[in-house]
Protein backbone atom coordinates (compact mmCIF):
# COMPACT_ATOMS: atom_id res chain seq x y z
CA UNK A 1 0.00 0.00 0.00
CA UNK A 2 1.54 3.25 -1.08
CA UNK A 3 1.29 6.29 1.12
CA UNK A 4 -1.87 8.12 0.19
CA UNK A 5 -5.50 8.75 0.87
CA UNK A 6 -6.32 5.18 1.99
CA UNK A 7 -7.86 5.09 5.47
CA UNK A 8 -6.63 2.22 7.65
CA UNK A 9 -9.00 0.70 10.15
CA UNK A 10 -8.73 -2.06 12.67
CA UNK A 11 -10.83 -4.97 11.55
CA UNK A 12 -13.83 -5.37 13.89
CA UNK A 13 -12.56 -8.78 14.98
CA UNK A 14 -9.40 -7.22 16.45
CA UNK A 15 -9.21 -5.39 19.77
CA UNK A 16 -6.44 -3.26 21.19
CA UNK A 17 -5.84 -4.15 24.83
CA UNK A 18 -3.29 -3.27 27.48
CA UNK A 19 -1.51 -6.29 28.94
CA UNK A 20 -0.84 -5.24 32.55
CA UNK A 21 1.10 -8.35 33.44
CA UNK A 22 3.67 -7.96 30.67
CA UNK A 23 3.58 -4.16 30.50
CA UNK A 24 2.72 -3.81 26.83
CA UNK A 25 -0.17 -3.36 24.44
CA UNK A 26 -1.49 -6.27 22.42
CA UNK A 27 -3.85 -6.73 19.52
CA UNK A 28 -6.28 -9.54 20.32
CA UNK A 29 -8.25 -11.43 17.69
CA UNK A 30 -9.89 -14.84 17.32
CA UNK A 31 -7.42 -17.47 18.52
CA UNK A 32 -4.45 -15.16 18.43
CA UNK A 33 -2.62 -12.02 19.47
CA UNK A 34 0.10 -9.68 18.28
CA UNK A 35 2.35 -8.05 20.87
CA UNK A 36 2.89 -4.37 20.06
CA UNK A 37 5.80 -2.13 20.79
CA UNK A 38 4.92 1.40 21.95
CA UNK A 39 5.21 2.81 18.41
CA UNK A 40 2.93 0.14 16.98
CA UNK A 41 0.34 0.79 19.66
CA UNK A 42 0.53 4.51 18.94
CA UNK A 43 0.06 3.99 15.20
CA UNK A 44 -3.03 1.84 15.81
CA UNK A 45 -4.46 4.37 18.25
CA UNK A 46 -4.19 6.94 15.44
CA UNK A 47 -6.12 4.68 13.05
CA UNK A 48 -9.47 6.12 14.01
CA UNK A 49 -11.35 5.48 10.79
CA UNK A 50 -10.88 9.08 9.63
CA UNK A 51 -7.14 9.56 9.29
CA UNK A 52 -5.50 8.39 6.10
CA UNK A 53 -2.09 6.71 6.17
CA UNK A 54 -0.61 10.09 5.23
CA UNK A 55 -2.45 11.70 8.17
CA UNK A 56 -1.12 9.08 10.58
CA UNK A 57 2.42 9.70 9.34
CA UNK A 58 1.93 13.45 9.67
CA UNK A 59 0.57 13.11 13.22
CA UNK A 60 3.59 11.06 14.25
CA UNK A 61 5.98 13.45 12.55
CA UNK A 62 4.39 16.32 14.46
CA UNK A 63 4.86 14.52 17.77
CA UNK A 64 8.39 13.33 17.24
CA UNK A 65 9.86 15.63 14.63
CA UNK A 66 10.22 14.83 10.97
CA UNK A 67 11.89 11.46 11.44
CA UNK A 68 11.58 9.17 8.43
CA UNK A 69 8.57 7.22 9.68
CA UNK A 70 6.65 6.74 6.43
CA UNK A 71 8.22 3.41 5.57
CA UNK A 72 7.81 2.12 9.11
CA UNK A 73 4.13 3.05 9.28
CA UNK A 74 3.23 1.51 5.94
CA UNK A 75 5.25 -1.64 6.64
CA UNK A 76 3.60 -2.05 10.04
CA UNK A 77 0.07 -1.54 8.73
CA UNK A 78 0.65 -3.71 5.66
CA UNK A 79 1.89 -6.47 7.96
CA UNK A 80 -1.35 -6.35 9.93
CA UNK A 81 -3.38 -6.12 6.72
CA UNK A 82 -1.74 -9.33 5.50
CA UNK A 83 -3.11 -11.00 8.65
CA UNK A 84 -6.55 -9.51 7.97
CA UNK A 85 -6.35 -7.35 11.11
CA UNK A 86 -6.28 -3.99 9.32
CA UNK A 87 -8.35 -3.02 6.31
CA UNK A 88 -7.94 -0.05 4.01
CA UNK A 89 -10.95 2.00 3.01
CA UNK A 90 -11.50 5.54 1.87
CA UNK B 1 11.71 -15.99 32.96
CA UNK B 2 8.90 -18.21 34.19
CA UNK B 3 6.18 -18.67 31.61
CA UNK B 4 2.85 -16.96 32.15
CA UNK B 5 -0.40 -18.26 30.71
CA UNK B 6 -2.07 -16.47 27.80
CA UNK B 7 -4.99 -18.83 27.24
CA UNK B 8 -7.70 -20.21 29.47
CA UNK B 9 -10.19 -22.76 28.25
CA UNK B 10 -13.17 -22.75 30.58
CA UNK B 11 -15.14 -25.96 30.20
CA UNK B 12 -18.33 -24.71 31.80
CA UNK B 13 -20.24 -28.00 31.70
CA UNK B 14 -19.87 -31.45 30.19
CA UNK B 15 -23.58 -31.64 29.40
CA UNK B 16 -24.10 -31.58 25.64
CA UNK B 17 -27.02 -32.32 23.33
CA UNK B 18 -24.60 -33.56 20.66
CA UNK B 19 -22.96 -36.98 20.79
CA UNK B 20 -19.95 -36.61 18.47
CA UNK B 21 -17.83 -39.77 18.59
CA UNK B 22 -14.55 -37.77 18.60
CA UNK B 23 -15.46 -35.58 21.57
CA UNK B 24 -12.38 -34.34 23.41
CA UNK B 25 -14.16 -34.48 26.77
CA UNK B 26 -13.06 -37.25 29.13
CA UNK B 27 -14.61 -40.69 28.60
CA UNK B 28 -15.91 -40.50 32.18
CA UNK B 29 -17.43 -37.03 31.74
CA UNK B 30 -20.68 -38.24 33.31
CA UNK B 31 -18.91 -39.57 36.41
CA UNK B 32 -18.62 -38.09 39.89
CA UNK B 33 -15.29 -36.34 39.17
CA UNK B 34 -17.02 -33.66 37.08
CA UNK B 35 -20.43 -33.59 38.71
CA UNK B 36 -20.41 -30.55 41.00
CA UNK B 37 -20.13 -27.63 38.56
CA UNK B 38 -18.51 -24.37 39.59
CA UNK B 39 -20.92 -21.57 40.53
CA UNK B 40 -21.11 -18.21 38.78
CA UNK B 41 -19.06 -16.61 41.57
CA UNK B 42 -16.43 -19.33 41.40
CA UNK B 43 -16.01 -18.92 37.64
CA UNK B 44 -15.76 -15.15 38.00
CA UNK B 45 -13.01 -15.61 40.58
CA UNK B 46 -11.20 -17.97 38.20
CA UNK B 47 -11.38 -15.34 35.44
CA UNK B 48 -10.03 -12.63 37.75
CA UNK B 49 -7.17 -14.83 38.90
CA UNK B 50 -6.43 -15.86 35.32
CA UNK B 51 -6.28 -12.25 34.15
CA UNK B 52 -3.95 -11.34 37.01
CA UNK B 53 -1.70 -14.23 35.97
CA UNK B 54 -1.45 -12.99 32.39
CA UNK B 55 -4.33 -14.66 30.53
CA UNK B 56 -5.72 -12.59 27.64
CA UNK B 57 -7.72 -15.13 25.66
CA UNK B 58 -10.69 -16.93 27.18
CA UNK B 59 -12.49 -19.81 25.48
CA UNK B 60 -15.94 -20.61 26.87
CA UNK B 61 -16.49 -24.21 25.99
CA UNK B 62 -17.93 -27.46 27.27
CA UNK B 63 -19.79 -29.69 26.65
CA UNK B 64 -22.25 -27.13 25.47
CA UNK B 65 -21.59 -23.80 27.22
CA UNK B 66 -24.94 -22.26 26.27
CA UNK B 67 -26.59 -24.76 28.64
CA UNK B 68 -25.27 -22.56 31.47
CA UNK B 69 -28.06 -20.09 32.27
CA UNK B 70 -25.42 -17.68 33.68
CA UNK B 71 -23.37 -17.53 30.46
CA UNK B 72 -24.21 -13.85 29.88
CA UNK B 73 -23.03 -13.00 33.42
CA UNK B 74 -19.79 -14.89 32.88
CA UNK B 75 -19.17 -13.11 29.56
CA UNK B 76 -19.91 -9.73 31.13
CA UNK B 77 -17.42 -10.35 33.92
CA UNK B 78 -14.73 -11.62 31.57
CA UNK B 79 -15.22 -8.71 29.19
CA UNK B 80 -14.99 -6.25 32.08
CA UNK B 81 -11.59 -7.72 32.91
CA UNK B 82 -10.38 -7.13 29.34
CA UNK B 83 -10.33 -10.79 28.31
CA UNK B 84 -10.96 -11.56 24.64
CA UNK B 85 -13.85 -14.00 24.88
CA UNK B 86 -14.71 -16.74 22.41
CA UNK B 87 -17.83 -18.87 22.63
CA UNK B 88 -17.20 -22.41 21.42
CA UNK B 89 -20.62 -23.88 20.76
CA UNK B 90 -22.59 -26.49 18.84
CA UNK B 91 -25.31 -23.80 18.39
CA UNK B 92 -28.01 -26.35 19.16
CA UNK B 93 -31.21 -24.37 19.88
CA UNK B 94 -29.16 -21.15 19.99
CA UNK B 95 -31.47 -18.22 19.28
CA UNK B 96 -30.70 -14.82 17.84
CA UNK B 97 -31.97 -13.25 21.08
CA UNK B 98 -29.45 -15.23 23.13
CA UNK B 99 -26.63 -14.28 20.78
CA UNK B 100 -27.68 -10.63 20.93
CA UNK B 101 -27.64 -10.77 24.74
CA UNK B 102 -24.15 -12.29 24.62
CA UNK B 103 -23.04 -9.56 22.22
CA UNK B 104 -24.39 -6.92 24.61
CA UNK B 105 -22.47 -8.61 27.44
CA UNK B 106 -19.24 -8.17 25.47
CA UNK B 107 -18.68 -11.50 23.74
CA UNK B 108 -15.96 -11.02 21.09
CA UNK B 109 -16.04 -14.08 18.84
CA UNK B 110 -18.20 -17.09 18.09
CA UNK B 111 -17.00 -20.51 16.98
CA UNK B 112 -19.68 -22.91 15.82
CA UNK B 113 -18.95 -26.52 15.03
CA UNK B 114 -20.42 -28.42 12.16
CA UNK B 115 -20.06 -32.13 11.55
CA UNK B 116 -20.55 -32.29 7.79
CA UNK B 117 -21.40 -30.09 4.81
CA UNK B 118 -25.00 -31.29 4.59
CA UNK B 119 -27.75 -32.09 7.11
CA UNK B 120 -27.65 -35.82 6.49
CA UNK B 121 -23.98 -36.35 7.31
CA UNK B 122 -23.69 -33.59 9.91
CA UNK B 123 -26.61 -34.93 11.94
CA UNK B 124 -25.44 -38.53 11.54
CA UNK B 125 -22.02 -37.67 12.99
CA UNK B 126 -23.46 -35.50 15.77
CA UNK B 127 -26.02 -38.14 16.66
CA UNK B 128 -28.49 -35.27 17.02
CA UNK B 129 -30.47 -33.24 14.48
CA UNK B 130 -28.58 -29.98 14.88
CA UNK B 131 -27.61 -28.93 11.34
CA UNK B 132 -30.54 -26.58 10.82
CA UNK B 133 -29.86 -24.76 14.08
CA UNK B 134 -26.21 -24.40 13.14
CA UNK B 135 -26.93 -22.84 9.77
CA UNK B 136 -29.42 -20.44 11.36
CA UNK B 137 -26.89 -19.50 14.04
CA UNK B 138 -24.15 -18.86 11.47
CA UNK B 139 -26.42 -16.27 9.89
CA UNK B 140 -27.31 -14.73 13.26
CA UNK B 141 -23.64 -14.29 14.15
CA UNK B 142 -23.03 -12.45 10.88
CA UNK B 143 -26.14 -10.29 11.31
CA UNK B 144 -24.98 -9.34 14.82
CA UNK B 145 -21.47 -8.52 13.60
CA UNK B 146 -19.55 -11.27 15.38
CA UNK B 147 -16.39 -12.61 13.83
CA UNK B 148 -17.17 -16.23 13.03
CA UNK B 149 -15.12 -19.38 13.04
CA UNK B 150 -16.56 -22.52 11.49
CA UNK B 151 -15.03 -25.55 13.17
CA UNK B 152 -15.06 -29.03 11.66
CA UNK B 153 -13.42 -32.11 13.11
CA UNK B 154 -12.26 -34.21 10.18
CA UNK B 155 -12.19 -38.00 10.03
CA UNK B 156 -12.75 -40.93 7.73
CA UNK B 157 -16.45 -40.23 7.16
CA UNK B 158 -16.32 -36.51 6.31
CA UNK B 159 -12.87 -35.80 4.82
CA UNK B 160 -14.33 -36.09 1.33
CA UNK B 161 -16.42 -32.97 2.07
CA UNK B 162 -13.55 -30.55 2.68
CA UNK B 163 -14.21 -28.54 -0.50
CA UNK B 164 -17.93 -28.25 0.30
CA UNK B 165 -17.18 -27.24 3.89
CA UNK B 166 -14.84 -24.46 2.75
CA UNK B 167 -17.47 -23.22 0.30
CA UNK B 168 -20.05 -23.26 3.08
CA UNK B 169 -17.81 -21.12 5.32
CA UNK B 170 -17.11 -18.79 2.40
CA UNK B 171 -20.81 -18.36 1.61
CA UNK B 172 -21.50 -17.53 5.27
CA UNK B 173 -18.85 -14.81 5.29
CA UNK B 174 -16.91 -16.53 8.07
CA UNK B 175 -13.48 -15.19 9.06
CA UNK B 176 -12.00 -18.62 9.66
CA UNK B 177 -12.62 -22.24 9.10
CA UNK B 178 -10.78 -24.69 11.30
CA UNK B 179 -10.34 -28.02 9.59
CA UNK B 180 -9.21 -30.01 12.58
CA UNK B 181 -8.10 -33.50 11.78
CA UNK B 182 -9.11 -35.74 14.65
CA UNK B 183 -6.56 -35.89 17.44
CA UNK B 184 -6.84 -39.19 19.23
CA UNK B 185 -7.72 -38.50 22.86
CA UNK B 186 -10.86 -39.08 24.89
CA UNK B 187 -13.71 -40.40 22.77
CA UNK B 188 -11.67 -40.11 19.60
CA UNK B 189 -9.09 -42.56 20.93
CA UNK B 190 -11.87 -44.91 22.00
CA UNK B 191 -13.24 -44.71 18.43
CA UNK B 192 -9.88 -44.56 16.69
CA UNK B 193 -10.39 -47.35 14.18
CA UNK B 194 -13.73 -45.89 13.09
CA UNK B 195 -12.38 -42.35 12.69
CA UNK B 196 -8.86 -42.79 11.33
CA UNK B 197 -8.68 -41.71 7.69
CA UNK B 198 -6.64 -43.35 4.97
CA UNK B 199 -3.50 -41.67 3.65
CA UNK B 200 -5.24 -41.19 0.27
CA UNK B 201 -8.12 -39.34 1.91
CA UNK B 202 -5.74 -37.00 3.70
CA UNK B 203 -3.71 -36.34 0.56
CA UNK B 204 -6.86 -35.45 -1.39
CA UNK B 205 -8.12 -33.11 1.33
CA UNK B 206 -4.74 -31.40 1.68
CA UNK B 207 -4.66 -30.70 -2.07
CA UNK B 208 -8.09 -29.06 -1.77
CA UNK B 209 -6.90 -26.93 1.16
CA UNK B 210 -3.86 -25.69 -0.76
CA UNK B 211 -5.95 -24.84 -3.82
CA UNK B 212 -8.59 -23.05 -1.74
CA UNK B 213 -6.03 -21.10 0.27
CA UNK B 214 -4.58 -19.78 -2.96
CA UNK B 215 -8.05 -18.84 -4.22
CA UNK B 216 -9.34 -17.20 -1.02
CA UNK B 217 -6.26 -15.38 0.34
CA UNK B 218 -7.12 -13.33 3.45
CA UNK B 219 -10.88 -13.49 2.73
CA UNK B 220 -11.16 -16.74 4.61
CA UNK B 221 -8.45 -18.11 6.85
CA UNK B 222 -8.23 -21.87 6.45
CA UNK B 223 -6.68 -23.54 9.46
CA UNK B 224 -5.55 -27.12 8.86
CA UNK B 225 -4.84 -29.01 12.07
CA UNK B 226 -2.36 -31.73 11.13
CA UNK B 227 -3.31 -35.39 11.37
CA UNK B 228 -0.33 -36.18 13.56
CA UNK B 229 -0.37 -39.99 13.22
CA UNK B 230 0.53 -39.41 9.57
CA UNK B 231 3.40 -37.03 10.35
CA UNK B 232 7.06 -37.79 10.83
CA UNK B 233 7.54 -35.54 13.86
CA UNK B 234 5.22 -34.71 16.75
CA UNK B 235 3.19 -31.54 17.05
CA UNK B 236 4.44 -28.83 19.42
CA UNK B 237 1.53 -29.69 21.68
CA UNK B 238 0.06 -26.64 23.46
CA UNK B 239 3.26 -24.77 22.58
CA UNK B 240 4.96 -26.81 25.32
CA UNK B 241 3.60 -28.23 28.57
CA UNK B 242 2.33 -25.56 30.96
CA UNK B 243 3.84 -22.69 29.00
CA UNK B 244 0.79 -20.78 27.80
CA UNK B 245 -2.42 -22.79 28.34
CA UNK B 246 -4.74 -23.86 31.10
CA UNK B 247 -8.01 -25.73 31.05
CA UNK B 248 -10.44 -25.52 33.94
CA UNK B 249 -12.94 -28.38 34.01
CA UNK B 250 -16.62 -28.00 35.01
CA UNK B 251 -15.94 -28.97 38.63
CA UNK B 252 -12.78 -26.85 38.93
CA UNK B 253 -9.82 -29.13 38.26
CA UNK B 254 -7.05 -27.32 36.40
CA UNK B 255 -5.25 -29.15 33.59
CA UNK B 256 -2.37 -28.11 31.29
CA UNK B 257 -4.60 -29.05 28.32
CA UNK B 258 -8.10 -30.39 27.84
CA UNK B 259 -6.92 -34.01 27.57
CA UNK B 260 -4.41 -34.09 30.44
CA UNK B 261 -6.89 -35.30 33.05
CA UNK B 262 -6.52 -38.84 31.70
CA UNK B 263 -2.90 -39.01 32.84
CA UNK B 264 -3.34 -41.04 36.02
CA UNK B 265 0.25 -40.51 37.17
CA UNK B 266 -0.27 -36.77 37.68
CA UNK B 267 -2.02 -35.05 40.59
CA UNK B 268 -4.50 -32.38 39.58
CA UNK B 269 -5.61 -29.57 41.85
CA UNK B 270 -8.88 -27.67 41.98
CA UNK B 271 -9.62 -23.96 42.03
CA UNK B 272 -11.86 -24.83 44.99
CA UNK B 273 -8.75 -25.69 47.04
CA UNK B 274 -6.00 -23.43 45.69
CA UNK B 275 -5.53 -20.07 43.97
CA UNK B 276 -4.94 -20.40 40.23
CA UNK B 277 -1.50 -18.84 40.57
CA UNK B 278 -0.38 -21.52 43.00
CA UNK B 279 -1.69 -24.23 40.70
CA UNK B 280 0.11 -22.73 37.70
CA UNK B 281 3.40 -22.23 39.52
CA UNK B 282 3.58 -25.12 41.99
CA UNK B 283 1.14 -27.96 41.32
CA UNK B 284 2.47 -31.35 40.27
CA UNK B 285 0.41 -31.38 37.08
CA UNK B 286 1.89 -28.10 35.84
CA UNK B 287 5.49 -28.44 36.99
CA UNK B 288 6.18 -32.09 36.08
CA UNK B 289 6.84 -31.55 32.36
CA UNK B 290 7.54 -27.84 32.21
CA UNK B 291 10.87 -27.02 30.54
CA UNK B 292 13.08 -29.84 29.24
CA UNK B 293 14.73 -31.38 32.33
CA UNK B 294 12.22 -34.27 32.25
CA UNK B 295 13.09 -35.28 28.70
CA UNK B 296 14.44 -38.74 27.93
CA UNK B 297 16.38 -39.63 24.81
CA UNK B 298 15.86 -39.23 21.90
CA UNK B 299 14.45 -35.80 22.91
CA UNK B 300 17.18 -34.76 25.34
CA UNK B 301 19.92 -34.41 22.72
CA UNK B 302 17.56 -33.59 19.82
CA UNK B 303 17.86 -30.18 18.13
CA UNK B 304 14.09 -30.25 17.53
CA UNK B 305 13.27 -30.21 21.24
CA UNK B 306 12.95 -26.41 21.24
CA UNK B 307 10.45 -26.66 18.36
CA UNK B 308 8.22 -29.56 19.38
CA UNK B 309 8.92 -29.75 23.15
CA UNK B 310 8.94 -33.54 22.95
CA UNK B 311 5.43 -33.59 21.51
CA UNK B 312 2.37 -34.50 23.49
CA UNK B 313 2.48 -35.87 27.05
CA UNK B 314 -1.07 -37.22 26.81
CA UNK B 315 -0.24 -39.18 23.67
CA UNK B 316 2.90 -40.58 25.31
CA UNK B 317 0.78 -41.75 28.24
CA UNK B 318 -2.20 -43.04 26.27
CA UNK B 319 -0.28 -44.84 23.52
CA UNK B 320 3.17 -45.61 24.93
CA UNK B 321 2.15 -45.99 28.58
CA UNK B 322 4.25 -43.26 30.23
CA UNK B 323 3.67 -39.50 30.10
CA UNK B 324 7.42 -39.01 30.42
CA UNK B 325 8.24 -40.75 27.15
CA UNK B 326 8.87 -39.09 23.80
CA UNK B 327 5.63 -38.65 21.87
CA UNK B 328 5.21 -42.00 20.04
CA UNK B 329 4.31 -40.10 16.85
CA UNK B 330 7.97 -39.11 16.54
CA UNK B 331 9.78 -41.28 14.00
CA UNK B 332 12.73 -41.33 16.45
CA UNK B 333 10.61 -42.76 19.25
CA UNK B 334 11.05 -46.45 20.08
CA UNK B 335 7.24 -46.60 20.33
CA UNK B 336 6.55 -45.34 16.79
CA UNK B 337 5.58 -48.90 15.68
CA UNK B 338 2.44 -48.53 17.83
CA UNK B 339 1.36 -45.56 15.70
CA UNK B 340 2.33 -47.27 12.44
CA UNK B 341 0.26 -50.31 13.43
CA UNK B 342 -2.85 -48.16 14.06
CA UNK B 343 -2.42 -46.45 10.70
CA UNK B 344 -1.75 -49.72 8.87
CA UNK B 345 -4.81 -51.40 10.35
CA UNK B 346 -7.05 -48.74 8.85
CA UNK B 347 -5.35 -49.03 5.45
CA UNK B 348 -5.97 -52.79 5.50
CA UNK B 349 -9.61 -52.65 6.67
CA UNK B 350 -12.14 -52.68 3.83
CA UNK B 351 -14.68 -50.86 5.95
CA UNK B 352 -14.43 -48.77 9.08
CA UNK B 353 -16.07 -50.23 12.19
CA UNK B 354 -19.02 -48.52 13.91
CA UNK B 355 -18.24 -45.88 16.50
CA UNK B 356 -19.60 -45.33 19.99
CA UNK B 357 -21.46 -42.05 20.38
CA UNK B 358 -20.43 -39.77 23.22
CA UNK B 359 -23.35 -40.06 25.61
CA UNK B 360 -23.89 -40.28 29.35
CA UNK B 361 -24.87 -43.99 29.53
CA UNK B 362 -21.82 -45.01 27.49
CA UNK B 363 -19.67 -42.70 29.64
CA UNK B 364 -20.93 -44.26 32.88
CA UNK B 365 -20.36 -47.76 31.52
CA UNK B 366 -16.79 -46.86 30.49
CA UNK B 367 -16.13 -45.16 33.83
CA UNK B 368 -17.29 -48.31 35.66
CA UNK B 369 -14.89 -50.39 33.58
CA UNK B 370 -12.06 -48.05 34.60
Amino acid sequence: MALGPAVPRLHPKARLQHDDVRGRDVLLYPEGLVALNPTGAEILALCDGFRSVADVVAALAQRYGAAAVEGDVTAFLDGLAAKGLVTYGS
Amino acid sequence: MDPKPLWLLAELTYKCPLQCPYCSNPLDFAGSRFKRELSTDEWCRVFREAKALGVLQLGLSGGEPTLRADLEDLVRHAHGLGLYTSLITSAYRLTKERLAALKAAGLDHVQISIQGADAELSDAVAGTAAYRDKIAAYHYTRELGFPLTVNVVLHRRNLHQVAALIRLAESLGAERIELANTQFYGWALHNRDALMPTKAQLDDAWRVVQRERARLGTRLEIVWVLPDYHEQYPKPCMGGWARAYMTVTPAGEVWPCHAAGRITTLTFESVRDHPLQWIWEHSDAFTRFRGDAWMPEPCRSCPRKTQDFGGCRCQAFLVAGDAGFTDPVCSLSPHRPLIDAAVAQVERAAEAPEWTYRAAPASRALAAKG
